[in-house]
């Protein structure tokens, strides 16, 4: 199975950057060395396409610099035949050495994508420690606001600002959404970066297989406090990760219910970090549903009427004007012609988590050869058994 | 944040006020007073030398596909030191903003910068010089008289224009936007973008997309109906080839921007909600949308470019192309593979491993038509006798260079990897390296290449080299760093950072900009000591480097009418079968040549839709009513110009052509 990389290929990582090693021995190239088993996945993939492609590569700007030297017009030893310019051999070579870097690297990639697709539950913390079929993961749920970063840890009922601690080697997932434009929701030592958009819900997983502190940041332009929506991330013992839950519980700024949020979304930068000792259980949902506001109908209830051919003609007058204008707080009373509308609720049904199950973890036995067992495999094979097709997400 | 919330829209100025120039910005203040006085310069010296008139009827309404593509050339030229400035105030603020610094620029100013850097590169810098060259080049290679429709080659180069200048007048009136290039909703919302920078991207594009996609219309029916008899398609040059595939792109994408910025205007202007949050709007769609256009885009830029090198390398190797029917179709796959590779713009949207998988791979295949085109000009060079003029330099540094970025592109096509690459300024160090590498290298060839046709003399090669080593060095000076950065995890468009230890790694590429913009001097200088040193420079023979097509056929510059008779072709390479059989040119039998005139309606329909955008983006809507009515009246008006052509007599002709056997008698 594709998922362990095997020890030579792990000893090759760090060949592409061996030309200008002096220059980076001070730096920290996070996306090489990471401190997550998905994102070092993520990163030997980078070196393993890198070398792939060098083997056409370095032969190609080789034979550019020798030809160029040997073929110049002072150089009259040379072979000179103006009119050639076909040869069946050589044009087999110059369409097939590029097939083939691409059919090798076509099904790394195939198969890579698959095994490291973030709305994927991981099935192992690290290179054979394979994940018992009982653990579960930590759930949490990420809002990207204008411009800080929203945590809600939903099992433990807290939630913080800009700062995100997470427990080592327990597989996290997050569920995330943002609050009114797209941001990226990216920590380089964990795991690669997803999306974070307003009305909809993006997953990821991930996991730590070290402790430390380590940098977390939007990675997509989201207006003027976006060089400041950066958070720190703590990846901890489990003891130290319960006593930072505790002390969050213990923190004075009271619950995270819907009217604190409408305040916290507004416009801010640079936010000092934030714990809430408690948080409105369905605020997430209401987040993704768009409807945090009260009167604002939900999005499900949205759906759900317009997939019963919607509420008829009454349902146009049914909207209602913006008053609670995220763009307010950035500075701008209205200035358009017209105001900014939703639609109001009619009679809201129960909230209902848009929480879909996670994607079904890809069996990829039949890119390794077809019922042929993988040694010291036993483990993961069970985890990743279960045949019912992705569901749309 | 904007320093002042926007005012009310009043009925004659509409959103226009005093308070939309920028006058608390003094770097704004003093670039609008040295662009007011270097441009008052430039007027009163046309004033002075009586030059108006001259400008008026021998280029501002010329249908003369020469000099629209010169025109193009400038307008491209022009553009480019505004976004290279842009580029080094970039460099600048990230080289400095260390350690609590905010650096020099707020963040209201910077995103604008940014936003405006890639818009004017990509629409109003590489657009006019990719449109300028095939201009310039197409007609002469196919032994063609000029366009098929002339007139709307002057008026698509003024719409361009235009585009442009609606761009810049938002430099001192107003703002721009600050969304980045693409701007994507919501951001790029009314909600969240409530000021006129957005406007101003909107129609600058919209009246810029005008021009290049008439362009790409009339340079495809140009191509496919004018070629000099016995030109099959097989027998076009490549550069010929490539041009028709970026037009066929042009006018297949084009099409999709402009419907996709017009559903934002709607969300702007009317209320409608395409690309909201609420009511059922979708910004995927937009990204989606916008990348079917902008990945084909990327496309349109770096195609003639391969042309132009297929030409270079085959002629200073002094030899046949190597692998001529592979390169057609080399050329054609790319043009088909880059509908079916959109999404790989953003893997990280949450897309199925499946779909990013069949993106990520359709990506890669395009590497496999681009390698095949790589070993196609390395067999050219293989037993040729291969001068190193200028334009063979500037080739074998792309081929060198654009390699590398094409690994990296192809790397980040892997999904996985894109996700922790996606964004990030290994991202922005590759597509420099592409554009820089594929596009403004081949385009340096290009100029190399083909002054000498354009202005009968060849340019200095001494401050050519400087400048060609300055811009090699400079690029990877200033872009490897980035690459570093971007897997040190360093994100794009950041204005302030906190770590130091990356501090050191923007300073290098600072310094790389800087020696850039060394390459750009260079680059002006070579320009002026060249005319200013024309005379020894001159070419008499019109055919300075033994050229292999149809264009060094004809003198340098090219008379009006390019061929006094449309030339016969038997092969590929035209001119250099032509010179190979001993042709010997027509002296005599010369008759009338039937010629285009002359007309100032495509200028003025232009301004008109200047007038028109800038009425839009401030809702002056009187104005907008008039300017728009205007536009579609003047049209109309021009529809019933019956003077649009006139002839050639024989006898002017047969003045040229002497002229032209004495020149080359005296050079023989």
């Amino acid at each position: 199975m594709p998922t362990k990389l095997s020890p030579s290929w792990t000893r090759l990582r760090w060949l592409p950057v061996l030309g200008t090693l002096p220059l980076l021995a001070g730096c920290d190239l996070v996306v090489l060395d990471p401190a997550g088993d998905v994102a070092r996945q993520q990163g030997d993939l980078i070196v393993i396409s890198t070398v792939l492609m060098l083997l056409v590569i370095l032969p190609v700007m080789a034979l550019t610099i020798f030809f160029a030297w040997r073929y110049r017009a002072a150089n009259k030893d040379a072979t000179y035949k103006p009119d050639w310019d076909h040869s069946t051999q050589l044009e087999l070579v110059i369409w097939s050495a590029p097939l083939l870097i691409i059919i090798c690297l076509g099904a790394v990639t195939w198969v890579a994508t698959h095994l490291l697709d973030p709305y994927r539950p991981l099935a192992r913390t690290g290179p054979g420690q394979a994940i018992a079929a009982d653990v579960k993961p930590l759930d949490v749920q990420v809002v990207a606001l204008d411009w800080k970063w929203l945590f809600i840890y939903p099992e433990q009922g807290v939630a913080t600002v800009n700062e995100l601690a997470l427990p080592v080697n327990r597989p996290i997932r997050f569920r995330i959404s943002s609050s009114s434009v797209m941001n990226s929701f990216y920590i380089p030592a964990l795991a690669g970066q997803i999306y974070a958009m307003p009305g909809m819900e993006t997953k990821l997983h991930g996991v730590f297989d070290r402790t430390g502190n380590f940098d977390g940041f939007s990675a997509n332009y989201s207006g003027a406090g976006f060089s400041n929506m950066r958070f720190k991330v703590k990846s901890l013992p489990m003891s130290e990760f319960d006593q930072w839950i505790a002390a969050a519980k213990a923190s004075p700024q009271g619950e995270l219910d819907r009217r604190t949020y409408l305040k916290l979304e507004k416009p801010s930068e640079k936010e000092p970090v934030r714990r809430f000792a408690a948080v409105d259980p369905q605020l997430f949902d209401a987040v993704v549903n768009m409807c945090v506001e009260p009167g604002k109908m939900c999005m499900h209830d949205m759906m759900a009427i317009d997939a019963k051919g919607g509420a008829g003609v009454a349902g146009i007058g049914n909207v209602r004007n913006v008053t609670y204008d995220k763009y307010a707080g950035r500075g701008h009373p209205g200035s358009v012609g017209w105001s900014i509308r939703y639609v109001a609720a009619l009679c809201s049904a129960a909230m209902v988590s848009a929480d879909r199950p996670d994607a079904t973890p890809v069996n990829p036995a039949p890119l390794k050869g077809e019922g042929l067992p993988h040694p010291n495999k036993a483990a993961e094979r069970t985890a990743l058994s279960s045949p019912s097709p992705r569901p749309m997400s | 944040m904007t320093p002042h919330p926007a005012p009310e829209a009043g009925p004659f100025l509409g959103k226009l006020s005093l308070n939309a120039l920028p006058l608390h910005e003094p770097i704004l203040i003093f670039t609008f007073l040295g662009v007011a006085v270097g441009g008052l310069v430039v007027l009163a010296l046309i004033t002075r030398y009586r030059l108006w008139g001259y400008l008026w009827t021998e280029w501002f309404t010329t249908v003369d596909h020469k000099r629209i593509g010169i025109m193009y050339m400038i307008l491209g030229l022009v553009m480019f030191l505004r976004g290279f400035a842009d580029a080094i105030m970039m460099r600048l603020q990230q080289a400095m903003a260390f350690g609590g610094s905010e650096g020099y620029l707020p963040a209201h100013h910077y995103d604008q910068v940014f936003t405006a850097h890639g818009v004017i590169m990509i629409f109003f810098v590489a657009m006019p010089f990719i449109t300028g060259l095939m201009n310039y080049i197409v007609p002469l290679q196919i032994g063609a008289r000029d366009v098929s429709f002339p007139f709307l080659n002057n008026f698509s180069f003024w719409m361009t224009t235009s585009g442009a200048v609606l761009t810049m007048i938002s430099l001192f009136v107003g703002e721009y936007a600050q969304t980045g290039w693409l701007a994507y909703p919501p951001l790029s919302g009314i909600a969240y973008s409530p000021n006129v920078g957005v406007d101003y991207y909107i129609w600058g594009l919209q009246i810029a997309g005008v021009g290049t996609t008439l362009s790409g219309i009339n340079l495809i029916v140009t191509i496919l109906k004018l070629r000099a008899p016995g030109m099959g398609l097989m027998k076009m040059p490549v550069f010929t080839w490539t041009s028709l595939c970026s037009n066929i792109l042009i006018v297949a994408s084009f099409p999709i921007l402009t419907a996709t910025l017009a559903l934002l205007t709607l969300d702007r202007y009317v209320g409608t909600n395409f690309f909201t949050n609420d009511l059922g709007g979708s910004p995927m769609m937009y990204v989606n949308l916008i990348w079917i256009w902008g990945h084909p885009e990327v496309y349109i830029l770096v195609l003639p470019l391969f042309g132009v090198y297929s030409e270079v390398t085959s002629t200073f190797s002094g030899k046949k192309l190597f692998g001529y029917t592979s390169m057609v179709y080399a050329t054609v796959c790319i043009t088909i593979l880059s509908y079916i590779v959109w999404l790989h713009h953003f893997f990280t949207m949450g897309s199925g491993a499946s779909v990013n998988s069949f993106f990520g791979i359709t990506t890669m295949v395009i590497s496999i038509p681009t390698g095949a085109k790589l070993f196609n000009w390395l067999f050219t060079m293989y037993r040729g006798r291969i001068r190193f003029e200028l334009p063979m330099m500037w080739t074998i540094a792309f081929m060198l260079t654009f390699v590398v970025g094409g690994m990296t592109g192809v790397l980040l096509a892997v999904p996985p990897a894109d996700f922790v690459l996606h964004n990030s300024l290994f991202l922005i160090a590759h597509f420099h390296n592409v554009i820089i590498g594929g596009v403004l290298f081949g385009l340096f060839a290009a100029i190399n290449y083909w002054w000498p046709k354009a202005f009968g003399f060849k340019l200095d090669v001494f401050w050519g080299k400087i400048s060609f080593w300055c811009w090699v060095v400079g690029f990877w000076l200033a872009f490897m760093p980035l690459y570093i950065l971007g897997l040190m995890g360093v994100t794009r468009r950041m204005r302030v950072f906190d770590d130091p230890s990356l501090q050191i790694w923007f300073v290098i590429a600072a310094i790389g900009a800087a020696v850039i913009a060394v390459g750009i001097a260079a680059m002006l200088i070579q320009f002026g000591v060249s005319i200013w040193r024309r005379k020894e420079l001159a070419d008499e023979s019109g055919d300075p480097w033994g050229g292999r097509t149809l264009e060094w056929a004809t003198s340098s510059p090219p008379p009006d009418y390019n061929f006094a008779f449309t030339p016969v072709i038997h092969d590929l390479d035209a001119w250099h079968d032509m010179k190979r059989r001993g042709h010997r040119r027509p002296v005599g039998g010369f008759r009338d040549i039937h010629m285009p005139s002359n007309t100032g309606a495509g200028i003025i329909l232009a301004g008109f839709s200047l007038v028109l955008g800038f009425a839009l983006v401030w809702h002056i809507w009187w104005l907008a009513a008039v300017s728009f009515a205007a536009t579609i009246v003047g049209a109309i008006y021009h529809s019933f110009n019956y003077k649009r052509d006139f002839d050639i007599p024989a006898a002017t002709v047969a003045a040229v052509e002497d002229a032209r056997t004495r020149q080359l008698a005296a050079g023989a």
